[in-house]
């Protein structure tokens, strides 16, 4: 064998430990979408407080109630996009969405963020709410840390600012909104973007 | 030279077995199917290639039934993973020195 097909042996051995081991096809565009989503539910949620006459949110049955359902819109729109352009983009790479790597990549995901979200409702019914924009941002950055193992390694990175955010919303628990804001929505459209000019623009 | 050569293992000196072993030094466990279908290969080139690593104790087969279908996982030993980073240290040397 001449040096050349080494090299290529090299390459190819890189090529299938990542195939193997990491789902590469999230899609970037579906986080810039989820970052948009997340920034029209605040605004809203933000009105929805302003119209109350009061600055600050307190568990008065409808506010607080409309503000929950806000919550689960932008989940549920965020969800369905990723799922959507995710799909889409693993069939252009000829990689299968439902498998064990992803299965793992799931696991992985939802154990702290279904953990966090029993444990952030759990408090919530005990009429304490001044740390839930900081709760959120953290189990939402554990979630991401413990999945970024297994995909892109970006999500590492949103990951470690989404757990600065969280610890410095906790810090200042009066401006947890705008923590949120940045969290949920900003980050989100700049990580999907970075993502989306890193990976998908030039395929 | 003499000491590189030495150290480029004829178990590895396949495509095949060199991607089984890649897969497996990355994953835990991965089943036949999953390895066929990450290296585009058929069952009987598989099983035999599988077979030669498993003979030098580079991998370990585990055979058992989801349902009732047989499963068969395989797991790179610590021999073949230490092999194995050795035969890539060689091939990395061997293509410095050619330069």
């Amino acid at each position: 064998m001449s040096s050349k097909d080494y090299l290529k042996d090299i390459s190819e051995i890189k090529n299938l430990m990542n195939k193997s081991s990491k789902f590469i096809s999230l899609s970037g565009l579906s986080g810039i979408l989820a970052g948009i989503y997340a920034l029209i539910g605040a605004g809203f949620a933000y009105w929805l407080v302003q119209q109350s006459g009061r600055d600050y949110l307190i568990l008065d049955g409808k506010v607080f109630r409309l503000i929950l359902f806000d919550l689960l819109i932008v989940g549920a729109l965020s969800i369905g996009t990723a799922i959507f352009f995710t799909t889409k983009k693993a069939k252009k790479n000829d990689e299968k969405i439902w498998d064990s790597l992803t299965k793992r990549l799931l696991i992985n995901f939802l154990v702290p963020l279904v953990a966090g979200a029993i444990y952030i409702i759990t408090i919530l019914n005990q009429q304490k709410y001044g740390q839930t924009g900081a709760l959120m941002l953290l189990f939402y950055g554990f979630a991401l840390l413990n999945a970024s193992k297994y995909t892109l390694g970006d999500i590492r990175y949103l990951g470690y600012t989404q757990i600065i955010l969280g610890l410095l919303c906790a810090f200042y628990p009066g401006y947890g909104f705008w923590f949120w804001v940045i969290g949920f929505g900003f980050m989100h459209i700049i990580y999907g973007a970075l993502m989306y000019f890193k990976y998908d623009k030039n395929n | 030279m003499q000491n590189i050569i030495h150290n480029i293992n004829k178990a590895f000196d396949h495509r095949i077995r060199l991607g089984i072993m890649s897969v497996l030094m990355v994953n835990d466990s991965v089943d036949f199917n999953t390895l066929k279908e990450l290296l585009g290969v058929t069952d009987g080139n598989l099983a035999s290639h599988t077979k030669a690593l498993e003979k030098v104790d580079f991998i370990k087969v585990e055979k058992q039934f989801i349902g009732r279908k047989p499963n068969t996982k395989y797991y790179a030993t610590k021999l073949g993973k230490i092999e194995f980073k050795k035969h890539i240290d060689a091939l990395e040397k061997l293509i410095n020195t050619k330069k």
